[in-house]
């Protein structure tokens, strides 16, 4: 589904990617671990299309097209979601307001025909109830005075809604107590089919006990050093990241 | 002071001055001529380079003359679903066989009774622009609600505008509002074709105690048009006055607007909304006078400006010594669409008495990039992203119109300006 090839990226001139290879199937759960400032998030922003980034040299295939060449909009329409590690705060944009119209429009992308307010209203409430979300909070300003978890329910809710082929979740475990890891990630269970994939960004063996990934990939200094099953998260979780940096760094041509 | 052949052409005018009122229009013509056209970089109009602009745009500054107006035109300019007073204008002039009416609501012509006290609210001395209106216009419209009536449909205040064998355009109306009544105004002006006009309108607001009046202006002029506006208002005790001013197209336009807080607990409020491109230039003067303890004034003024547009804010608030416990709240926020806008912001606050809550801010800022990214990131294309998040910037402004029909038709021309449909 994702075939990411010696991927480069750099930001005002500082490369923070530097050659990442990753394949992922319909069906899997990939997580990717590493310590702060590896380039994980930067990785899921380029898959979203960020354009402060800017590849300097590798392809991304997704279903066959070529990803890079796509708006983030078409991006998004095509099934790639990014929940974000910081969701940020849109002062007098409700999420129902910009929801349906996103809706709509990746509706209209993929031969759909538009919801009216209706059919939108409750296909809303049922997956409200699917991470448990008030309605209240979706007809607030996005993301204005909600708490962490709040924020981190509100994209794993859009999610359910935009019904994508291949989730990017960085970091949507952080900041969770353990009821709300729980309704998060039974959630993204329960969206996961033959036919999707998810990408876990996460720094805790506790997510991976509710999404339990396929391949661990540990990505540091903007490479994939090292993948494995999920035993390599327990012994991450147990190790810290020391002894694969001392591995990394030893080896190093610079 | 500007100079004398800035001046003179202007002096078409003052010979077509109709005979009523004629020792106020003398009065007016003298403080014209003490003040002269604003020189350029004149203080007061030192971004809005007005008397320039009316030199180089314009041809013939005789009075434009009433054109006629056809039952269609109204019908199609009324705003859909619309229900209330119309009063038609054309170039100023009221026009009664269009005009409908309601209980509590009396209109006459200013000339028909020339004891209607003009100049005694819009003072000739503040501004040359009053001072020449009170000295050239044609005629305009006495409006009285009638006290104690609550007059709950709007009242539209239909503008038609066209130049017409003279290019100056002088609206002149006078609303008196009694004790306890309340009355919405929407003054909405509609160009008839795209040759260029000169409009000088003045309205004076005499708000009874206890009284509820809003003043809804909406100004979507062609690109040629230039306007000066001055709306002044005396508010009394236990009264609630509210503006909104709704820019979104013209020339140049320069909007002054004033306060004048005569009775303690009185409300005045200031909303204003200015969306431009192209090369419009828009200048909002407004000015609140706290005269008196215990009132309060809010400010709201949200301003887009894309392309080469220019604007200008300036927001005076002036609390006099005795006005203690003043309330005074004034924001005016600004989104540059391109490198070529300007705006020019100001508050300008003389503060006098000490026991006083004020406050004041002003930003420009560019789109959130941030926030255009995570739209696009759900599916939105950027068009239609952009223009929800100017459409939410300018929200807590429109919030404030709650005329539907007015709002609805705003949020209509919105959309369209910014191209998206959400
Ligand atoms: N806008 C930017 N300008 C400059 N440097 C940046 C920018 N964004 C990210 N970086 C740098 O890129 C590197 C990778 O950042 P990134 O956010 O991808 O790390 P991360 O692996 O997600 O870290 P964390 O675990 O803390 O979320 C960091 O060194 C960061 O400082
Ligand atoms: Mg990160």
């Amino acid at each position: 589904m994702l075939s990411i090839k010696n991927l480069h990226a750099s930001i005002e001139g500082t490369p923070i990617l530097r050659g990442i290879n990753l394949e992922v199937k319909a069906g899997e759960v990939h997580a990717i671990m590493g310590p702060n400032g590896s380039g994980k998030s930067t990785l899921a922003s380029v898959l979203a299309g960020r354009e402060e980034y800017e590849v300097t040299e590798g392809q991304v295939l997704f279903q066959g097209k070529e990803l890079l060449e796509l708006s983030p909009e078409d991006r998004a329409r095509e099934g790639v979601f990014l929940a974000f590690q910081y969701p940020i705060e849109i002062p007098g944009v409700s999420t129902t307001n910009f929801l349906r119209t996103a809706l709509n429009q990746v509706r209209e992308y993929r031969g759909l025909e538009p919801l009216d307010a209706v059919k939108f209203l409750s296909l809303m409430k049922e997956k409200m109830a699917l991470v448990e979300i008030d309605q209240k909070l979706l007809s607030r300003s996005l993301n204005e005075g909600f708490s962490g978890g709040e924020k981190k329910r509100n994209e794993i809710f859009q999610m359910a809604m935009l019904e994508p082929v291949l989730s990017i979740l960085d970091e949507t475990d952080s900041g969770l107590d353990i009821d709300a890891l729980r309704i998060v990630s039974n959630g993204v269970n329960k969206l996961k089919s033959e036919k999707t994939a998810t990408i876990v960004v996460t720094h805790y063996q506790r997510l991976l006990d509710y999404i339990v990934p396929d391949f661990v990939h540990v990505l540091y200094k903007g490479r994939i050093v090292k993948s494995g099953t999920k035993e390599l998260a327990l012994e991450l979780e147990e190790k810290g990241y020391d002894w694969i940096k001392e591995e990394v760094d030893s080896t190093a041509t610079v | 002071m500007s100079t004398l052949t800035q001046q003179e052409f202007v002096l078409g005018l003052f010979e077509a001055a109709p005979a009523t009122y004629s020792s106020l229009r003398q009065l007016g013509k003298e403080s014209f001529y003490a003040q002269g056209l604003p020189a350029l970089k004149a203080e007061e109009y030192k971004f809005t380079p007005i008397a320039k602009k009316l030199e180089t745009s314009l041809t013939d500054f005789s009075p434009a003359k009433p054109v006629k107006i056809s039952a269609e035109q109204v019908k199609s300019a009324v705003f859909a679903g619309f229900e209330g007073v119309v009063l038609v204008f054309s170039n100023g002039q009221y026009v009664p066989e269009y005009s409908t009416s309601a209980e509590g609501l009396s209109v006459r012509l200013l000339s028909e009774n020339e004891s209607t006290p003009l100049g005694s609210i819009a003072k000739v001395d503040k501004d040359p622009f009053v001072a020449l209106n009170q000295a050239t216009f044609s005629d305009g419209l006495h409006i009285g609600i009638e006290k104690n009536k609550e007059i709950d449909s709007p009242i539209l205040l239909l503008q038609f505008h066209q130049a017409q064998g003279g290019q100056v355009i002088s609206p002149r109306i006078w609303i008196e509002a009694g004790d306890f009544s309340k009355a919405t105004f929407i003054d909405y002006q509609i160009s008839l074709d795209d040759a260029p006009y000169f409009v000088n309108k003045v309205v004076e607001i005499k708000g009874g105690v206890n009284a509820d009046l809003t003043y809804h202006s909406l100004q979507t002029a062609h690109n040629q048009v230039i306007e000066v506006s001055n709306v002044v208002t005396d508010i009394q005790k236990d009264s609630q006055f509210t503006s909104t001013q709704i820019t979104l197209s013209g020339d140049m336009v320069r909007n002054n607007l004033t306060l004048n807080l005569l009775g303690s607990n009185s409300v005045g409020n200031m909303y204003g909304i200015y969306l431009l491109n192209g090369k419009t230039h828009v200048d909002n003067h407004t000015n609140v006078d706290h005269t008196i303890p215990h009132a309060e004034s809010n400010e709201l003024y949200k301003g887009i400006l894309a392309d080469q547009s220019r604007g200008v804010f300036n927001g005076k608030i002036f609390v006099r010594q005795i006005a203690q416990k003043t309330n005074a709240f004034q924001q005016n926020n600004n989104i540059l669409l391109s490198d070529d806008a300007i705006i020019n912001t100001k508050p300008q606050l003389e503060i006098w008495a000490d026991d006083v809550k004020c406050s004041h801010g002003c930003t420009v800022g560019q789109l959130d990039e941030e926030a255009l990214f995570y739209l696009q990131a759900r599916g939105i294309d950027k068009t239609t992203a952009k223009g929800l998040l100017l459409y939410a910037f300018a929200g807590e402004v429109l919030d404030k119109i709650e005329v539907d029909s007015l709002r609805n038709h705003i949020v209509a021309q919105i959309q369209e300006r910014l191209g998206s449909k959400f």
